[in-house]
């Protein structure tokens, strides 16, 4: 019942916050017993003498002390729960947080990006209420029941077997109800996600909405689904609400059944007052802690739908290739070449290699354009060059190591990558700049700029370079955004340029500039690009062709249009035509 | 404070269920009250007076306590959640109300998902005001008042020291608490902010991060984050803790107290000791009512935040009101831009900088430029999603701001770049355009768009964000809505540019076989089929700089010539 294998290795983790939570619940509860039997002694001392306010007073002070201590003890539980929890919670984010990175941008592009931040900040908030509620109450309905049982039946043993005949019956109630509530509720929540998801469907298209001028009649829509909800979600309701009506009175009938028994008792003088009084008085805690276990399950049952998502990622620890610790210099990686060897990869899932077989020696301080129809595992090649995927067959190479053997903190540092789609950080512009180079100077960081064509646009936004971009921010036209990428890679000077070329062409001027900086920036280092234009392709001192995962031709422009090959017949026509 | 009045004030329709529920509450802890002073009063009289007869009322009082405690606490459980609901769905409705006068141009910074969904949740944390925020102190009011009473019946100087007691749990520690808890919630909801940002940029940003060698970076940051916030939630839980224990120290105040000033009226037999032994238990059940304080005031600091989130968004003054008596859309469709500026907040950079043109009616003009020459503000303007800065656009002589901007919509079909379609069936996003077609009318546009396929999937879900179809039939999609919609005006911005070659080449034939005979703005970077234009006008940086058909613009060799080369491979 609710014990869910991954949180229980969590818990055991965090053993002594939450020993200790156990056993202040279990001084607390000795505290219940002895704050109970100098209350019922307070009460028949009053009968029995009707003393002076005096006499009574030491009693007073032990019931203020016993009941204080209680507090604490509970209070200190539910805190050293807590602390456990919270430890747990940090242990959690660094190691969902470690592994993400560590699988890195193959996986979190595979996986659905809101999926994963979801479950890296709500998906540990969630874990909470099982650690720091159903956990500790777990404890307390271990505890608390059999404190009261030893306290009650040397005082009265007929009200403890009343007790320990009904208690079962609770959590035999709960399983039978629980059950048939916990599917229902489970349907529930998949109702209410759709129906947050309706609302933020209708936000989100409300531009559509206005444009057929429909915004107004949609209103009634999200009025009627909500409504919808409501009325479904209070039949679930009221069948969980049942439950715990049927718990309550099962806890009431018992503790009547008890007061019942021990006035009738009283009556007859089989039973002393004070014994009588306190096991009246422990009776209706002993249920409470059982039906408040039922409370908490439910509030501990998203943790375990949680676990399961972020088990999901941190099970995947095992596939993360491992990295060398040879330094890769900045000298190595401008005088080796790149010995790519019959490398072939895989996506998962999918039974067509991305590449296959692929042989190549890219010479340092030369320009390879790769090319090829979409789907040619030019995209694929790069990704291998940046280490984001491991070849599956085959190896790459820098002289004569292994790419493996270098770390990848220091193959990083010898390359720039100019992305297709480059990502923007919610940050400043010089934010986004200096991840490139973190000691820029401001000289360097306008020169770049300059170089990317991107000054004259910094200069006429209001806050400049310190303008937030992103998400959260202004919003950069992917022409923008592109040469933004292209200006981090002029202030990173790395020996080694990836480049997936952009291909927006629209405007001739910025495109005679762009093609300019380019230039600069190819200058003396040793490129790989995916080209689409004709030109790139013309200048590269190498052209590479793609098709299906294979190398189909390699060679100058002038060498391959010489040649009858898949080049001239399929890639140059077809780029042609594409433009035309 | 302010903002926390208007949100009560938001669940003012509810105020007599709300009302009702408090009573109810009221109702439950005054069952657990009798229940356990008729307890009390059963045995201290079976200890007292050994008469079965006695006994007869506390038995009968247990019962009826006991089982009215769980019924009264059933009714007000549903009671209350059925109340929470309808408030959430009022505050949905009121929201969307608010906002919908807004989009898009207050809403532009809003545009991501992510930043939508935490509206989201912040409307779905405000159903909480009422549950947790509103009912528990008018609860603990009204016991407060109940024990006042109860004891005062036996003793003043007694119901003095328990309504004392009550004050300090009711008020003092609650206040006390929400002071030392002050920023607690706010700080919380902050860096979860933060961590959300934090968490995208390091997932979707991960290629960049890791070349940069800033993985690390992030996931520190991110680790920071989260310890400052769990150090937040730590203080929130002691002081959490704390409240309770000090509700509880109050409470047992409350007892010796009783003990104290009524003990000397039993010895001199001014009160009976059974009354006695009820009142103590009494006012022990009576302090159950106060636990739910704490919930109070943790609450309060979130959901005020919440509200001030949502406020601030619907407190923006909308870009376009609609004129209180519109014209009548006019018969003859002629466009004329006349001198037309616009810049967007925030910016100092005109997209717009006094463009004149005109599409007289059933003729077609295509408007091209790179990326950021300020061609879809022409269409957002011609839409009245923004007012121009200066200058007007007019529709058959009369200006579009005294036309009704719903009719005005009615009457302009726009195909856009990226359509979005809800998450609904193909059905309902097609009614959309026109919400009284027939089915036959549906099939026969998804024919005429080209998309015969989907004329028996009419019922199938589009998907999320109809992801359930490819970017293509998303387009044809969109035509068929045009289609649909019937408008005698078409408004075409970049609607192929993110399709392949073939797909485009397709869908510009449709468009082109649908937009006969009437007035079309095609607006595009692509220059494709240029020749079938009647106009085209060249916009850079936010002017007109360019205009006449493809031949002459050619002939003119100038930037038009030069996009032209550029994109047919002769740069």
């Amino acid at each position: 019942m609710n014990i869910d294998r991954n949180l229980m290795r969590l818990l055991s983790e965090q053993k002594r916050p939450f020993i200790l939570s156990g056993l202040s619940g279990a001084i607390g509860a000795l505290m219940l017993v002895a704050q109970a039997w100098v209350l019922s002694g307070i009460v028949e001392t009053v009968f029995r003498h009707a003393p002076a306010w005096q006499a009574i007073l030491p009693l007073v002070g032990l019931f203020a002390l016993f009941s204080t201590l209680r507090v604490l003890f509970n209070w200190a539980g539910h805190h050293e729960a807590k602390k456990g929890t919270l430890a747990i919670r940090k242990t959690l984010t660094e190691r969902l947080s470690g592994t993400v990175a560590a699988l890195g941008p193959s996986y979190t592009r595979s996986a659905q990006s809101g999926r994963i931040v979801t479950t890296l900040l709500k998906g540990v908030e969630s874990v909470d209420a099982w650690f720091s509620q159903y956990i500790p109450q777990l404890f307390l309905s271990l505890i608390i029941p059999v404190v009261i049982l030893v306290a009650i039946f040397p005082a009265d043993w007929l009200s403890g077997l009343i007790l320990l005949l009904t208690a079962p019956l609770i959590p035999v109630f709960m399983i039978l109800i629980g059950k048939r509530a916990s599917a229902a509720t489970e349907k529930q929540w998949n109702t209410m996600s759709r129906m947050s998801g309706h609302f933020l469907d209708m936000l989100q298209g409300l531009s559509t909405l206005k444009l057929f001028a429909q915004a107004k009649t949609r209103r009634d829509g999200i009025e009627e689904a909500s409504e919808n909800f409501r009325h479904s979600t209070m039949q679930v309701l009221k069948i969980a609400f049942l439950s715990s009506l049927t718990l309550e009175l099962v806890g009431t009938l018992g503790t009547a059944a008890v007061a019942v028994s021990i006035g009738l008792r009283l009556l007859s003088g089989a039973l002393p007052f004070r014994p009588g009084l306190f096991a009246l008085l422990l009776v209706p805690e002993f249920y409470l802690v059982l039906r408040q276990l039922g409370t908490k399950f439910h509030a501990g049952m998203e943790g375990v739908t949680a676990s399961k998502e972020m088990h999901e990622i941190l099970d995947r620890t095992a596939s993360i290739p491992e990295e060398g610790s040879r330094d890769l210099t900045a000298d190595e990686a401008s005088t080796l070449p790149i010995v790519i060897a019959g490398v072939g990869y895989r996506f998962p899932g999918s039974d067509k290699p991305a590449l296959d077989g692929v042989s190549l020696t890219i010479e340092p301080g030369t320009v390879t354009a790769l090319t090829g129809p979409s789907g040619a595992g030019k995209s694929t090649l790069l990704n291998l060059l940046l280490r984001f995927i491991e070849p599956a067959d085959g190896t790459i190479a820098l002289g004569s190591r292994k790419a493996r053997e270098f770390s990848l903190d220091s193959w990083y540092r010898q390359i720039a990558w100019v992305p297709q789609h480059p990502f923007l950080f919610n940050a400043t512009i010089r934010e986004n700049l200096l991840m490139a180079r973190r000691d820029a100077t401001q000289d360097e960081i306008d020169k770049a700029l300059k170089q990317a064509g991107l000054l004259d646009l910094v200069r006429s936004l209001p806050e400049g370079l310190e303008t937030i971009i992103g998400e959260q921010g202004a919003r950069l036209s992917g022409g923008e955004a592109q040469r933004l990428s292209l200006a981090r890679a002029f202030l990173k000077d790395a020996p080694v340029l990836l480049l997936d070329e952009p291909t927006s062409h629209t405007d001739p001027i910025l495109e005679a500039q762009l093609r300019k900086a380019m230039a600069v920036l190819m200058r003396g280092r040793t490129v790989v690009m995916i080209a689409h234009r004709l030109e790139s392709i013309r200048n590269a001192d190498r052209i590479v062709v793609l098709d299906r995962g294979r190398l189909v031709q390699s060679g100058t422009h002038d060498e391959l249009m010489s040649d009858a090959g898949f080049y001239r017949q399929a890639i140059f026509s077809s780029m042609e035509e594409a433009a035309a | 404070m302010k903002t926390f009045l208007r949100l009560v004030g938001l669940t003012r329709p509810f105020a007599w269920w709300m009302a009702l529920a408090a009573l109810i509450g009221f109702a439950t802890i005054g069952s657990g009250i009798g229940l356990l002073m008729a307890s009390a009063w059963l045995i201290t009289t079976a200890a007292l007076i050994p008469q079965l007869s006695a006994l007869q009322a506390g038995i009968t009082g247990v019962r009826i306590f006991g089982i009215s405690r769980g019924v009264i606490r059933y009714a007000e459980r549903l009671i209350s959640h059925n109340t929470t609901f309808r408030i959430l769905t009022r505050l949905r409705v009121w929201f969307y109300d608010a906002v919908e006068p807004l989009a898009p141009a207050r809403l532009a910074a809003y545009k991501s998902a992510d930043l939508l969904k935490r509206i989201v949740d912040d409307i779905q944390s405000l159903e909480n005001i009422y549950a947790r925020v509103i009912s528990p102190p008018v609860t603990a009011a009204l016991v407060t008042l109940l024990m006042w009473f109860v004891v005062g019946h036996w003793s003043t100087a007694a119901a003095e020291g328990v309504l004392a007691s009550q004050l300090i749990a009711g008020i003092a520690v609650p206040m006390l608490s929400a002071r030392i808890a002050k920023g607690t919630a706010r700080g919380i909801s902050g860096l979860q902010a933060e961590q959300q940002l934090l968490a995208v940029d390091l997932v979707e940003g991960m290629g960049e991060l890791r070349v940069f060698g800033m993985v690390g970076d992030y996931t520190e940051r991110l680790r920071e984050a989260e310890s400052k916030k769990l150090a937040l939630q730590k203080k929130a839980s002691l002081i959490e803790g704390l409240h309770e224990s000090l509700t509880g120290i109050a409470m047992n105040g409350a007892l010796i107290w009783i003990l104290y000033s009524m003990l000397p009226m039993v010895s001199t037999g001014a009160l009976n000791a059974i009354t006695l032994a009820s009142v103590v238990f009494g006012v022990m059940a009576s302090f159950e009512a106060f636990l739910p304080l704490t919930g109070s005031v943790q609450n309060i600091e979130a959901d005020v935040r919440a509200g001030e989130r949502l406020f601030e968004i619907i407190d923006a003054k909308p870009e376009v009101i609609a004129p209180e008596k519109p014209e009548p859309f006019p018969k003859s469709t002629t466009i004329e831009v006349r001198n037309l500026s616009f810049t967007y907040p925030g910016s100092n950079r005109p997209a717009l900088d006094g463009v004149s043109f005109s599409v007289p009616q059933g003729s077609r003009t295509a408007i091209v430029g790179p990326s950021g020459a300020g061609k879809s503000t022409i269409s957002s303007l011609m839409v009245r999603f923004w007012n121009p800065s200066q200058g007007d656009i007019s529709i058959g002589g009369q200006n579009i701001d005294r036309l009704d901007p719903e009719e005005l919509r009615r009457n302009i079909a726009v195909v856009s770049q990226r359509t979005y379609l809800f998450g609904q069936s193909i059905r309902e996003n097609l009614l959309l355009a026109a919400p009284d077609a027939t089915d036959k009318q549906l099939r026969n546009a998804l024919s005429m768009a080209g998309l015969d396929t989907l004329q028996s999937r009419l019922d199938d879900w589009a998907g999320q964000h109809g992801m359930n179809l490819s970017g293509g039939e998303r387009q044809r999609l969109a035509i068929a809505r045009m289609i649909l919609q019937d408008a005698p005006v078409i408004l075409l911005d970049e609607a192929t540019a993110n399709l392949d070659a073939v797909t485009e080449e397709a869908l510009l034939d449709t468009l082109e076989r649908t937009s006969v005979g009437r007035t079309v703005m095609a607006i595009t970077h692509r220059l494709h089929h240029m020749e079938r234009y009647d106009d085209i006008v060249v916009l850079y940086e936010g002017k007109v700089i360019e205009q006449g058909r493809h031949e002459a613009l050619l002939q003119l060799d100038g930037f038009y010539a030069g996009m032209w080369r550029l994109q047919h491979g002769e740069g």
